[in-house]
């Protein structure tokens, strides 16, 4: 089978909806923890107040799963979530490049480094 | 009302959320920012952050049925994705600068133009010359039809690359899809075909709600108590309205959703100007 748009865009689709699974059980397990280790009053939504470091650096998250923190579990499993899109456009890029279709290969890394850089490089 | 109840009814509510999104064509995301405010008092940077991932959840697991149904153009929307992350990225930037109330008010006026598009019909399909700017960037398809393949080729380019930047501006600022924004730019302005337009624009939600989910996570607006919820209850939710689409009644299914939408939509404006 030769590389077309089809054949990159089912490899997509399937991945993608590994990645929704994936992380949908891991978020699920975190839950399960979360709502074991925490049955008083719930927790004030109504003021913003912003989420700890520990949650919204990688290595604060990492380092929370490592000690089994449930809060650090569910937004692992929320990473992977955000990670699918990401990973989508970088199998579009590598398939445009076996279709040797350059101006399509400049597009999507254009898009994966807008991407990439709202996630890790921007504050 | 303690953590476990809390998480429970709101998983119900986010639920039945997906289940209309996904029946109506309009997504769960429109209605969990005002569900989440309105109904359950949370901030509405939280409500977003919350929004945005179920946005992406939704995307992200319909693709593999979308791509076997050969609606969709990945050219076009890989092309267009430019516009709407760039469009994502000032949005979830102006999120932090403007006044909730304002954020309150636009989310409003978005939600009662979804309502009107939803219902009203589409345009009729009109053979323009191709746009020469679309020939060279391969914006072109062929569209499976009972009769052979139908070819097309999108017209005014510039147009629909700008409406897909303000698609994304307001996906960025509101955590919504903006479907309605995007099949209005491809259907509308580019004149794609209106099958290859809405298939498309699945696939595009996902990426654009990943570039300022990016930015609401590291701004600390991702609560994950909070999203968990909501996440599974929407993921759940469009996976059994998906399934039942085929039996549904959908003309009578969307005027109902347009008209919770309508109400919905005057409740956060008036909401937003009282302060209440």
């Amino acid at each position: 089978m030769s590389w077309n748009d089809k054949r990159i865009e089912t490899w997509v689709g399937a991945m993608l909806q590994t990645g929704v699974l994936l992380a949908a059980t891991i978020v699920l397990a975190g839950g399960i923890l979360y709502l074991t280790q925490n049955r008083g009053p719930r927790a004030d939504y109504g003021h913003f107040h912003g989420e700890p470091q520990q949650l919204t650096t990688l290595s604060g998250v990492m380092h929370g799963v490592e000690h089994f923190d449930a809060r650090c579990i569910i937004m692992l499993g929320l990473l992977v979530l955000m990670a699918t899109p990401v990973a989508r456009v970088g199998m579009c890029v590598v398939g445009f490049l076996f279709e040797r279709d350059k101006l399509y290969v400049l597009v999507s890394s254009v898009v994966l480094v807008i991407l990439l850089y709202s996630l890790f490089f921007h504050k | 009302m303690n953590e476990l109840w809390f998480a429970i009814i709101l998983c119900l509510s986010s639920m039945g959320a997906g289940l209309l999104g996904a029946l109506s064509g309009l997504g769960g995301g429109v209605v969990i920012v005002p569900l989440l405010t309105i109904a359950f008092h949370v901030d509405i940077h939280y409500a977003i952050g919350a929004s945005l991932v179920s946005v992406i959840a939704t995307s992200s697991g319909a693709a593999a049925a979308y791509v076997r149904e050969g609606f969709s153009n990945i050219r076009v929307g890989m092309f267009l994705e430019i516009a709407t992350t760039l469009g994502a990225l000032v949005g979830a930037w102006l999120t932090t600068k403007v006044p909730t109330e304002a954020i309150g008010v636009v989310f409003g006026m978005v939600l009662l133009y979804s309502a009107y598009a939803s219902v009203t019909s589409r345009h009729e399909e009109i053979t323009e010359k191709p746009d020469p700017l679309a020939l060279r960037l391969r914006l072109t398809g062929d569209l499976p039809t009972g009769d052979g393949e139908q070819h097309y080729v999108a017209q005014r380019v510039p147009a629909g690359f700008g409406l897909m930047g303000l698609a994304g501006a307001l996906s960025g600022l509101l955590g919504i899809g903006s479907g309605a924004v995007k099949v209005i730019a491809m259907d509308q302005a580019m004149r794609l075909p209106f099958k290859v337009s809405t298939t498309t624009s699945n696939f595009m939600i996902g990426v654009t709600a990943a570039a300022s989910a990016g930015l609401y996570w590291r701004s600390g607006y991702m609560a994950p108590s909070l999203v968990l919820p909501v996440m599974l209850g929407v993921l759940g939710g469009s996976m059994i309205g998906s399934r039942l689409l085929v039996k549904a009644h959908v003309r009578t299914l969307k005027l109902v959703f347009a008209l919770v939408i309508v109400a919905l939509g005057v409740e956060m404006i008036v909401h937003s100007l009282t302060g209440k």
